[in-house]
């Protein structure tokens, strides 16, 4: 195998209309390795995949963001996506009268070089149809529109499928749960965990420890108020799933409070 | 072209459509440089002389002479429209016009003279050499005899009747007569006015009863010079329960020194007969583009206006359905697409006349660069319509701060028993769709063309299958240039 990817965040600041956010994030993520990020709501947790990501009404006041050595800050959105990072959105976006076929292949043309050409329409269907049926999604799902009347489990396993099909180095799941009964959350983990390995690198975020029974993190990360004020192993999300937010709160916050 | 599925095309990439259907595009099409030219053309301006000149040289009957002398006194006595194109209009200077040239003389030019960015698109939009000459005019003659025998002999069979309205005035004097400028009159507008004093080429079609045309009437008329002239006319009667589908224009750029393109397309479509038309223009930014274009349905009758608009520096387009039988149906979707300096102001007109008819206009709108697009449209019930019902629905799309978009949705209803809808939206292509398109490794520029062929995919999606891919084409090469 060749040298592992790693995605380096040192002591990230990020501001969105001129109120700092993210305040001070650190984490490593290397390539086979499974990471969460649990906070409440307004914690910065999405904040955060959307900065590493690069959308433009994120402002970065201060750290960095490394993949392989590579500084992310200085590149744009399809550059990072070049490089090896996914997000998968919690909202995805709705692209009328662009199949998701057409979409995936123009992504996936994006990421190959003069010299490999553009992927063959014979290549380009054998590897779509592999890759829905290795998620269980039905065929004719690749002729819809993006996102485009989807249920909120369908948007969810098209981001899936996304991901399945540009194979990133790194990806971050943006609260890929939230808005799914328990039954679609399954799927979708189902989905999550047909991809894992070690060519791929995670970082689930989401606001309930439940959908960590379905995705086993190595590293659990808690965010609260734009910092990390806790870090361990499994065992750290399943004591703060009995414990409750509340807890974190008066064991971190407080501390915070009096420095 | 022909010999492969549509599921198997659209999988292709944009090159390898464009090579396939470049393939076989000279035996098919007979396209071949040519230097044999000769030359006719109408001195500048337009007066009474210069109209019975055109007339003669053609060799019209008395009554066409009469025709076109009384049309002349009516452009001249109607004022200039305000509406719509407003000030522009006021700029056309009618004394600086060629009214009547031979097709060949306009092909008498150089390729040298065709700016280099005509050719450049040309090139891009992958179209044959001997086809970018015809379409610069500058001379690819068009062996009809040799490549048309066929499908001429096929469609005779059928007793169909599809000629240059020249040749079919001088060859079914009667047919013509009886229809001709029944549907378009005279008076009805400046810009026909002016068309019916000075009208050449263009195509008639009659489809007799109950014969279905079964290939659209496509690639005839794209490559046929006389039908790219500034004013023709169109004529088409379409039979009891015949069916016929009609395709006019070409994406690729429709470089013409000419300023003014004034045509009328007049469509009669009579009971349980079904007409589609569709255009598909491309002009370069110094034309005005000022058409007239309508429909009559009888009884259960249907009809589609298909129209895009791309280019100009003032388009005024409004195809109209007249539903005047029971049941008859109207369709009419448009793309209007505005750049820089370019003003599209394009939109429908459906009219109930009859009881139980229905209309559905779809108009999409882009407008970047600071050019400005539009839709304009009527709807009218009228008394005794009751039962019918029409639906409207027009989405603009603005591709930056500086462009504009103009909706007039004028509904005129005098019946009660009727269902009318009317759905607009505005929209700019926003931060999250980008974001999204890029944060899957595609660069800005072709997000941005993505999101516009999506938006018009609806009506692109109705196009045969060659336009349909120049059309996308087309698109991204607008877009080209436009971030950043």
């Amino acid at each position: 195998m060749a040298e592992q990817s790693v995605l380096e965040i040192k002591d990230l600041h990020v501001a969105v209309e001129g109120n700092e956010v993210i305040r001070g994030v650190t984490m490593t993520i290397k390539q086979g390795e499974i990471h969460a990020l649990l906070g409440p709501n307004g914690a910065g947790k999405s904040t955060l995949g959307y900065a590493i990501m690069g959308h433009p009404k994120y402002e970065i006041t201060g750290g960095e963001v490394l993949l392989d050595g590579e500084n992310l800050l200085e590149m744009e959105a399809d550059e990072r996506s070049r490089a090896g990072l996914f997000l998968a959105f919690q909202y995805p976006v709705s692209i009328p009268g662009v199949t998701v076929a057409n979409f995936l292949r123009t992504a996936l043309n994006a990421r190959r070089s003069e010299d490999e050409g553009k992927i063959s329409p014979m290549a380009f269907r054998k590897l779509l149809t592999d890759k829905m049926n290795q998620l269980g999604i039905d065929r004719a799902f690749a002729g819809r529109y993006l996102n485009e009347g989807f249920s909120g489990g369908e948007k969810k396993r098209a981001e899936i499928l996304q991901l399945a099909t540009l194979e990133p180095k790194i990806a971050i799941l943006d609260e890929t749960d939230s808005g799914l009964d328990i039954d679609a959350m399954r799927v979708v983990a189902d989905g999550v965990n047909q991809l894992l390995g070690p060519e791929m690198g995670i970082l689930v975020i989401t606001h309930y420890q439940r959908f960590l029974n379905y995705i086993k993190p190595d590293f659990v990360h808690v965010v609260l108020d734009g910092k990390i004020v806790a870090q361990g192993g499994p065992e750290l999300a399943e004591e703060l799933d009995e414990k409750g937010y509340e807890w974190v709160r008066d064991t971190y916050g407080e501390k915070e409070m009096a420095l | 072209m022909t010999d492969i599925r549509h599921e198997e095309f659209t999988a292709l990439s944009e090159n390898e459509r464009v090579a396939l259907i470049n393939k076989g595009y000279e035996e098919k099409y007979g396209f071949r440089d040519s230097d044999d030219f000769y030359t006719f053309k109408s001195r500048k301006g337009l007066d009474a002389d210069v109209v019975t000149q055109i007339s003669r040289m053609k060799g019209e009957p008395e009554w066409m002479l009469e025709f076109r002398l009384k049309s002349l006194e009516i452009f001249n006595k109607k004022p200039m429209p305000t509406w719509g194109g407003g000030g522009a209009l006021q700029e056309i200077d009618f004394d600086d016009i060629y009214y009547y040239m031979k097709a060949s003389d306009k092909e008498a030019k150089s390729w040298d003279d065709v700016p280099e960015d005509v050719k450049r698109t040309f090139d891009r939009l992958g179209i044959p050499e001997a086809e970018q000459k015809f379409l610069a005019g500058v001379g690819a003659q068009y062996e009809s005899e040799v490549v048309y025998h066929n499908i001429k002999k096929e469609l005779e069979a059928q007793g169909v009747i599809f000629l240059s309205t020249d040749h079919a005035l001088q060859e079914h004097p009667e047919l013509f007569r009886e229809y001709f400028a029944t549907v378009v009159p005279p008076s009805d507008n400046k810009f026909a006015a002016l068309n019916s004093a000075v009208w050449s080429g263009g195509s008639f079609i009659y489809v007799p009863p109950g014969i279905h045309v079964e290939m659209p009437l496509q690639a005839y008329f794209r490559i046929n010079a006389q039908n790219i002239g500034q004013f023709e006319r169109t004529l088409i009667i379409a039979d009891e329960g015949s069916w016929v589908h009609y395709v006019e224009g070409c994406t690729a750029p429709n470089y013409t020194t000419d300023s003014l393109h004034s045509a009328v397309v007049e469509i009669i479509v009579k009971k349980n007969a079904r007409v589609r038309y569709t255009t598909i223009q491309n002009w370069s930014d110094n034309v005005y583009n000022l058409v007239t274009k309508r429909t009559i349905c009888e009884e259960g009758a249907t009809m589609e206006w298909v129209d895009g608009n791309i280019g100009s520096k003032l388009t005024m387009k409004y195809p109209a359905v007249y539903m005047m039988g029971e049941g008859a149906k109207g369709e009419i979707l448009s793309i209007a697409f505005a750049g820089k300096g370019q003003h599209q102001d394009a939109g429908a007109k459906a009219i109930h006349a009859a009881p139980n008819t229905s209309s559905v206009i779809t108009s999409k709108s882009i407008s970047k660069d600071g050019g400005r697009a539009g839709y304009r449209g009527l709807v009218q019930v009228l008394e005794g319509a009751h039962g019918s019902k029409s639906n409207v629905l027009c989405d603009a799309l603005i591709l930056d701060e500086e462009s504009r978009s103009d909706t007039y949705p004028y509904i005129d209803i005098r019946e009660d028993d009727v269902s009318i809808g009317h759905e607009a939206t505005v929209s700019k292509v926003g931060e999250e769709q980008l974001f999204y398109l890029m944060s899957r490794g595609i660069g800005e520029e072709e997000a941005m063309s993505m999101i516009v062929s999506g938006f018009i995919e609806p009506i692109v999606k109705e196009l045969p299958m060659e336009y349909a891919v120049e059309m996308n084409r087309l698109i991204q090469l607008e877009m080209e240039g436009s971030v950043g």
